[in-house]
């Protein structure tokens, strides 16, 4: 039994009358000490479908299928048992950590809240212990506990919201975008800290990133989404070097490689935004921006087909059968 | 006025870092904040003028029992002439009975302080609950306390009150409900406004995230955002606590057995102070009205000032 799965999950908006699907039928899983990477552009469900393991969705959002972890699924569990297992069992670094910490509290104080909101038993000296312990953890000095968020730097900061996610001892890391509006050196010594951890801790995390060059080095799978669906998955390294679903390369290709001779000529791009959830093209949902689309993508919706270690739901990589 | 700025050494690593108890450190933390806050203060000038104001008009009312021994207010121990204008022996001159105004207003000050206070305290306390409430509860419940509000802000105030005043009775813990009861409305208002824009902060999905349920959202990361606020928000209503009380005891709804700052106004002008030109006898309470409500202004600005860390990083 994995960590964490997703058995076909599916989440609607219910906007203006209109039902908005922001997540269609998604199956994943995540081991412990394992890393899974969710990639897409902005608006094609990424955080929607993460926001669902601790049931944080909008209270308009409908959820179908199951989201079990642990073998147990947490979209039905009662308000007590959710808020009993937000945090201790999985926990979150939130996309933009400046924002993510209440101005008006002392950082040590705010990391120690999960703690003494889950342990009662848990005194405010030994909860201050191990505040200390989690900032040397992400290689900040324990004495920092006193400042406020805003005499942090930015990296400082990002590194203070992944030390809260350990607050708790979780078996799930969900990391939304954790290392965006951070330079690349800070970037860097982000995403060190959190392989590290997940490597020395043996803790599940789900990493969601737009950016795959990222997400190859720091995951062992990746999912790529578009328009509310998986459309590849497969081992980090094989989808950044050779991705076979046509917005996967695009993706990939907007990352260029340095000293790789290929990119220097051939910018990469994709035009065109994501569609509205709300107003999907008919078949496949990227036919409209994909460059190897021919004219039955635009009538029929592929499946997902499987391949070896690799899944992929595109009629044409699907037609040329074994892995490019 | 000018910002108070705290000198960078004194931020909040200055707790000495040793093999100190748990306990220690947070006592020695509240002595850090309660010493830079003193600092800060002392550096705001206005802060400075409002707050020997009050401690002025405080001493007065606490030391008025010992100056004037409470038989000079009894009628019938009038020492001096009715209408005596300011002399060496009454410094503010008489009133109607030959009474001192100078122990009026003193032995006023005494109910005009507590009812201003003790007014305020309820209604800061109805106002900040049932603002925060509405703001977080987004179904039925906080419609229904937000409708409420809006019912009692669009009751003219003054009648409800004097309806109230007049159900209720005149005495000094009456008056108190009275202008605590219809006086939260607008402080409701401000802060289901400040409440709804923190809801939306990302810290607060964190706390949800965290496992957090409505009471600890409510009480440890609203209200703290919202507490400069409610603060800024105390001082004004202060003032125009006391200003009610002025009002109602002005039109003889105030407790009948004291002194107030308006009873003194109220017996002023039906004794016809204004055309027997009588200026001592009006002008004394109404300078000690406008004192004090400035007094709680300048200083309510200058703990709004020091209290918002944000004010204080840039």
């Amino acid at each position: 039994m994995a960590l964490l799965e997703f058995d076909d999950v599916s989440v609607t908006y219910h906007s203006r009358g209109a039902d908005v699907p922001a997540v269609r039928n998604v199956t994943l899983s995540v081991d412990a000490g394992e890393t899974l990477g969710i990639a897409g552009e902005s608006g094609c469900g990424k955080s929607t479908l993460t926001s669902t393991v601790l049931k944080l969705q909008p209270k308009t959002a409908k959820v179908t299928g199951e989201v079990r972890l642990d073998g147990q699924n947490v979209q039905t569990l009662s308000w007590g048992k959710v808020r009993a297992l937000r945090w201790a069992r999985a926990s979150m670094v939130f996309q933009g950590a400046m924002h993510a910490l209440n101005p008006v509290q002392r950082i040590g104080d705010q990391m120690s809240e999960p703690m003494l909101l889950h342990d009662g038993t848990l005194s405010k000296g030994q909860a201050d212990t191990r505040v200390g312990e989690l900032l040397e953890m992400v290689g900040l000095p324990a004495r920092r506990a006193g400042a406020y968020p805003h005499q942090l730097s930015g990296g400082q900061k990002q590194r203070v919201m992944i030390a809260m996610a350990l607050a708790c001892k979780p078996q799930l890391i969900v990391a939304d975008e954790p290392t965006t509006a951070l330079d690349v050196m800070v970037q860097a010594q982000v995403l060190d800290v959190l392989s590290g951890l997940v490597r020395d801790l043996g803790v599940g995390m789900v990493f969601i990133s737009h950016d795959l060059s990222v997400l190859s080095s720091t995951c062992d799978r990746i999912a790529v989404m578009y328009a509310g669906r998986v459309v590849e998955e497969g081992p980090a390294e094989q989808i950044f070097d050779n991705p076979k679903h046509p917005y996967a390369a695009a993706l990939a290709g907007a990352f260029p490689r340095i000293g790789d001779t290929r990119f220097r000529y051939a910018p990469a791009g994709l035009p065109g935004d994501p569609p509205f959830p709300g107003d999907l093209p008919s078949g496949c949902a990227f036919h409209p921006r994909c460059p190897r689309a021919e004219a039955r993508c635009s009538v029929t919706e592929p499946e997902l087909v499987t391949h070896g270690d690799r899944t992929t739901a595109c009629l044409v990589v699907q037609d040329q059968g074994a892995p490019a | 006025m000018s910002a108070p700025t705290v000198p960078p050494e004194s931020g909040p690593l200055d707790v000495p870092a040793g093999p100190l108890s748990a306990r220690g450190i947070i006592w020695a933390r509240r002595r850090a904040a309660t010493a830079r806050f003193a600092r800060a203060f002392g550096q705001s000038r206005s802060g400075l003028l409002g707050l020997a104001i009050l401690v002025l008009f405080v001493v007065v009312a606490l030391i008025a029992p010992w100056v004037f021994p409470r038989s000079v207010l009894d009628v019938t121990q009038a020492t001096g002439q009715p209408f005596e204008p300011p002399s060496r022996e009454f410094p503010l001159g008489t009133d109607d009975s030959g009474i001192s105004v100078l122990a009026l207003v003193m032995w006023g000050a005494r109910i005009s302080l507590l009812v201003g206070l003790a007014a305020t305290v309820l209604s800061m306390f109805i106002g900040t609950t049932v603002g925060i409430s509405s703001g977080h509860f987004r179904g039925w419940f906080g419609s229904a306390l937000d409708r409420l509000t809006d019912w009692f802000l669009v009751i003219p105030y003054l009648p409800l009150a004097i309806v109230l005043a007049t159900v209720l009775g005149r005495s000094l813990l009456n008056i108190i409900i009275v202008i605590g009861v219809t006086s939260w409305p607008g402080t409701a208002r401000i802060i289901r406004a400040q409440t709804l824009s923190v809801e939306g902060r990302p810290y607060l999905e964190r706390a949800k995230a965290l496992g957090a349920g409505n009471v600890h959202q409510m009480t440890k990361h609203v209200l703290p955002n919202v507490m400069p606020l409610v603060l800024a928000n105390t001082t004004l209503a202060v003032s125009i606590s006391i200003l009610s009380e002025t009002t109602l005891s002005f039109l003889g709804l105030g407790d009948p057995d004291n002194v107030s700052w308006g009873s003194i106004l109220e017996q002023g002008f039906a004794s016809g102070a204004i055309s027997l030109n009588a200026w001592w006898y009006l002008a004394a309470p109404g300078v000690c009205v406008v004192l004090v409500v400035l007094s709680f202004n300048l200083i309510g600005r200058a703990i709004e000032n020091i209290l918002d860390p944000r004010e204080q990083a840039a």
